[in-house]
């Protein structure tokens, strides 16, 4: 409830300078809005707050800086590079493909089956795929896996002859494949279709060939949303739990593996707060993607004017 | 004429490779699924389904708490923002902030906060899952949002809130009988897009210990994959079902605004 009440009053201040149309408010006007708010501030804002605070407090409740210097040591800061890398990889892997899939739909008919189909099937593995996913990719390249089988059967090639690289890094970045391609297809579309076929024409008519009118209209114009979804990969393929812990059970390679390791295991004594500063290290490279897509965005808002 | 073929054989091309590294994995889902003893093909696996116990009490629980959750979100949600709309439109910027919070802050983090805060709901409300509603409310706010904000967006809710009420409509009456129904495929969507996500969650479910349908398949993988990869695939199936369904409601919408 704490962190309702500067919420409700901020905006009560800039009351006073608007008026205007709708007139003041009355008290029993804000009452409406009270339900919502309150919901809000004890189940979203209330453990943000919990997270963001409690990475500067130490076991005995005192503030510290130390759980977040431990983010910089040891395994921990190894987590966030691992994190990192597999975010950016799978990022790129999945903007460049996903990117190449949005066009050869985009190019194709608007209200056809195939757009349908395939807009529909992203939506299900960019946001809902997590545990089945998993599943799906034990089925296809586990250790008994199909086509796992098939290799080691008919081409005499053991996929697990070097090391079990499918519950490693190598691995994660494959499966995370699978749902960073359809994201992007989600995000990249509506840019693509934005692309007006006058501008073809018209660099067809002034003697471009289709080299000339990627270098000098489709690529500047789709640069910027391009940028912006691969920074939104990142952020997902960063944020991403559920595939990733029912891949790998054992060890905790990444960030999202170390909090389960801290909200399930045996906490280490003066750590408590390890898991919450780990959280707000994900909280902040989350941000600053967003951040950069935001100013990014603004930019471009800026030129296009 | 040369580069239109070209476009047609690269676009070829690309439909293929991606689409067979799509469809891999479904149809290896398939075989692994139905694979009997010494090399036979078996339904064990799916028949078996039905037969778990535990697996089909998840599934209730999540099919429930898809409702529930979606339930809530509509109640918190359409109100709030219809009014803010017609009599607080301070309030617009802050509550857009909150709505869309929940995707700066990925659930494992948003889990670490809600650990401590579901000690105190089990304690109240008792241990049921349907506790995860508010959770769950939380996840969705940033999806439903937007959709309702395109809805309200969409019709004209200053000229037929004011129409209804000089009639003598109560506040109630505006939202129930001309609000509601003016944007019912925007709820529709909101609602469909809730169920699949609820479906799906699993980061929150397991880190509370709470039982749902995502929690047991990963649990049953351990001992039987074979009936965990089928639940899988009709996991899978199911939200593919419900998206493309999703596909037409919008398409109706956007018929009938180019009608008007």
């Amino acid at each position: 409830m704490t962190a309702v009440a500067p919420v409700a009053t901020t905006p009560g201040g800039s009351t006073q300078k608007k008026g205007g149309a709708a007139g003041r408010p009355s008290v029993a006007a804000w009452l409406v809005a009270v339900p919502f708010l309150a919901f809000v501030g004890i189940f979203l804002v209330y453990p943000t707050v919990l997270v963001l605070f409690g990475a500067f407090q130490g076991s005995d409740g005192g503030f510290t800086l130390d759980n977040l210097s431990t983010l910089f040591t040891g395994v921990v800061f190894d987590a966030f590079v691992r994190s990192i890398e597999l975010s950016a990889l799978s990022a790129v892997i999945g903007a460049v493909f996903g990117a190449l899939l949005t066009w050869a739909i985009a190019v194709g008919n608007p209200e056809g089956m195939l757009r349908r189909i395939v807009v529909a099937g992203s939506g299900v593995l960019a946001q809902f795929g997590g545990v089945p996913l998993a599943f799906a990719f034990l089925a296809t390249i586990g250790f008994e896996g199909l086509v796992t089988k098939f290799l080691r059967d008919n081409v005499g090639i053991d996929l697990f002859a070097g090391s079990a690289w499918l519950f490693e890094l190598p691995g994660l970045t494959l499966v995370y494949t699978f749902f960073q391609i359809p994201l992007m297809v989600i995000v990249f579309l509506p840019a693509l279709d934005g692309l007006r076929p006058q501008w073809r024409e018209a660099n067809a008519s002034l003697g471009g060939t289709s080299w000339t009118y990627w270098r000098h209209v489709g690529g500047p114009i789709l640069t910027p949303p391009f940028l912006g979804a691969l920074l939104l990969l990142f952020a997902n393929a960063f944020s991403a739990y559920a595939t990733a812990a029912a891949i790998v059970s054992q060890g905790s390679p990444i960030v999202p593996l170390q909090i389960r390791g801290f909200l399930t295991g045996e906490v280490v004594l003066g750590q408590e707060n390890l898991g919450k500063a780990l959280g707000l290290g994900m909280v902040i490279v989350v941000s600053i993607a967003m951040g950069v897509n935001v100013l990014l965005q603004k930019r471009v808002a800026k030129w296009v004017r | 004429m040369g580069s239109l073929v070209k476009q047609r054989v690269l676009r070829t091309i690309i439909l293929l490779v991606l689409g067979v590294y799509f469809i891999l994995p479904l149809i290896a889902m398939a075989e692994f699924s139905t694979r009997g003893k010494n090399n036979t093909r078996s339904l064990e696996s799916w028949t078996s389904i039905v037969d778990d116990e535990g697996l089909m009490e998840a599934l209730v629980n999540s099919l429930l708490l898809s409702v529930t959750s979606a339930v809530l979100m509509l109640v918190l949600l359409v109100p709030t923002m219809a009014w803010i709309r017609l009599r607080l439109p301070q309030l617009q910027r802050l509550v857009e902030f909150l709505c869309l919070l929940p995707l700066a802050i990925p659930a494992i983090v948003l889990v670490v906060g809600m650990a401590p805060l579901y000690a105190w709901v089990n304690y109240f409300l008792g241990d049921s899952p349907l506790t995860l509603t508010f959770a769950y409310t939380i996840l969705v706010l940033p999806f439903a949002y937007r959709a309702v904000d395109a809805g309200l967006s969409a019709i004209d809710l200053k000229t037929l809130s004011e129409a209804a009420r000089s009639l003598g409509a109560s506040w109630f009456t505006v939202l129930w009988k001309v609000v509601v129904p003016n944007i019912r495929v925007a709820l529709i969507g909101a609602s469909l897009l809730s169920v699949a996500l609820v479906l799906g969650e699993f980061t929150i479910a397991s880190l509370l210990n709470f039982d749902t349908l995502q929690v047991q398949v990963n649990l049953l993988g351990k001992r039987n994959a074979g009936v965990s990869i089928a639940v899988s695939l009709l996991c899978l199936l199911f939200a593919f079902v419900l998206l493309f369904a999703l596909s037409y409601v919008g398409q109706r919408r956007r018929q009938t605004v180019v009608e008007e």
